[in-house]
């Protein structure tokens, strides 16, 4: 059951740089697919995938969906809320529930650290992680280097610049575990308060001054800042904090470059990143959500199937 | 080849050559240029991958690698000329028929291959044939093409000189 990613895409911390190449350069055809009159290919024909929410999303959900959908799977969405999971029932025994209705993947979306990995280890299925906590988003992440790689045609020594609340972003972690193995170099500008106290030990610089990242930088990723942030006493105020670290145009002018802008979504206009800079010709939010559904239709693909077994006997009828 | 497309074609009209990709897809480049050479008009090329459409993914072991599919324009109604350089189980071409399918409804398909080494597994015949060699189920064939191999060649590996 093990292809070439193993059994699950759990984050992009266990991945080789060859297995990021590997689905980077697999997404590359499934960009076309997209482009059709008719958005389907036959590919999972018959694989049955559970899309496991536990947390709001609209962005990742309905790209995964997507994803699903164009190779032709069949897909069932859970979410937490209306589900027996509101009655109380563990996640262990939601997905061995619906296991035994004999599914193929699970992509599960959880607000605890480590609940992808904790599923994995317990179902047969292919497990997806859309985003455990504040430990990794991997597709995300992905899609942020097929995004970058679109536009400087390389990773390697690239300067990427992670912006805003790192503390919590699991977006973050598996940016900075896939540039690194990529070969990018990378930063992080922040408040001290919205820092991981040993993120130096993960090979990052660390920028206090949002006018030093953009002076540094080849692209700017700008976290969102989230809001109940400011209640719980890490930022004075979102005045003051996009006073101090949002990204606006008179910034990126100063930098006398082109800086690529990219934004995990959803914005907040005003606060880490100015409309002007959202919507300029030097942002790549929108290409990062069309080439979502790229990479997701990869991950699909390649952990998919080929079941080893059944290769020798394949191999006498799937000539030409 | 070239000229045998033509004349099935009765000529260039609505003509569209579609390579499958990898040889395919140079051969079918090579077919476009002597066309025109001989014809003096450029026919539009397409590359189809199949991948995705093979009946046997669910079995085979690691994924195969995907290429790109390229189909810039409209074959509704297009005489469309399929090529490839080995025809053997036919299962490639009837990935292809279905992915062109997704793309629209051509006047008419027909194929054209390099070589026919026999063994069909489905009801699939070429309309151009470069040459056909009776090849043994385990024996391979190995078209090359200058733009990935170095040089143009087709050699014929028997199965008792291994690989």
């Amino acid at each position: 059951m093990t292809g070439p990613l193993g059994k699950d895409l759990l984050g992009l911390e266990p991945l080789t740089g060859e297995q990021i190449a590997l689905i980077l350069d697999t997404a590359e055809p499934f960009k076309e697919i997209s482009e059709r009159a008719i958005k389907k290919v036959p590919t999972l024909r018959g694989a049955t995938i559970v899309n496991l929410f536990f947390e709001a999303s609209t962005r990742t959900r309905v790209s995964f969906e997507f994803a699903e959908k164009r190779l032709s799977a069949d897909t069932v969405n859970v979410a937490a809320s209306g589900s027996s999971v509101s009655k109380g029932e563990t996640l262990v025994d939601t997905a061995r529930n619906l296991e035994a209705m004999r599914i193929d993947m699970v992509v599960i979306r959880h607000g605890a650290s480590g609940a992808a990995q904790f599923l994995a280890d317990r179902i047969e299925s292919n497990v997806i992680n859309a985003g455990d906590g504040t430990h990794e988003h991997p597709t995300q992440g992905l899609l942020d280097l097929l995004t970058l790689r679109d536009h400087f045609k390389k990773l390697e020594g690239l300067k990427v610049c992670i912006c805003g609340d790192v503390l919590h972003s699991r977006v973050a972690r598996s940016n900075i575990w896939g540039l690194t193995k990529m070969g990018a170099q990378v930063a992080v500008c922040g408040p001290r308060s919205l820092l991981p106290n040993a993120i130096d030990e993960m090979g990052v610089t660390i920028f206090d001054h949002i006018e030093d990242a953009i002076g540094w930088a080849d692209a700017l990723n700008i976290l969102r800042l989230q809001l109940e942030r400011m209640t719980a006493g890490y930022i004075p105020s979102l005045r003051e904090y996009n006073r101090v670290f949002g990204v606006s145009r008179e910034r990126l002018e100063r930098a006398g470059r082109d800086i690529l802008i990219l934004h995990p979504g959803p914005m907040n206009r005003g606060v880490e990143i100015d409309s002007d800079v959202a919507d300029g010709p030097f942002s790549v939010i929108l290409n990062q959500v069309t080439n979502g559904v790229a990479v997701r239709m990869a991950v699909l693909y390649l952990l998919s199937g080929g079941r080893p077994e059944l290769a020798e006997a394949a191999k006498h009828g799937g000539g030409r | 080849m070239a000229d045998e497309i033509v004349e099935l074609n009765d000529g260039t009209d609505d003509l569209l050559i579609v390579g499958i990709q990898r040889r395919g897809v140079q051969l079918a480049a090579r077919i476009v240029s002597m066309i025109a050479e001989r014809e003096h008009v450029t026919v539009p090329q397409g590359a189809l991958d199949i991948t995705l459409y093979r009946d046997d993914l669910q079995t085979v072991g690691p994924r195969p690698v995907v290429g790109p599919t390229d189909i810039p324009w409209d074959i509704d109604g297009k005489h469309v000329v399929i090529v490839d350089d080995v025809l053997y189980t036919g299962r490639t071409v009837r990935a292809a028929l279905d992915e062109l399918a997704d793309f629209g409804r051509p006047k008419r398909i027909a194929l054209a291959v390099l070589i026919d080494r026999g063994g069909r597994e489905l009801p699939i015949h070429a309309d151009v044939v470069g040459k056909t060699l009776d090849v043994a189920p385990g024996g391979r064939i190995d078209v090359m093409v200058t733009e990935l191999d170095g040089r143009d060649a087709v050699v014929q590996i028997r199965p008792e000189a291994g690989t």
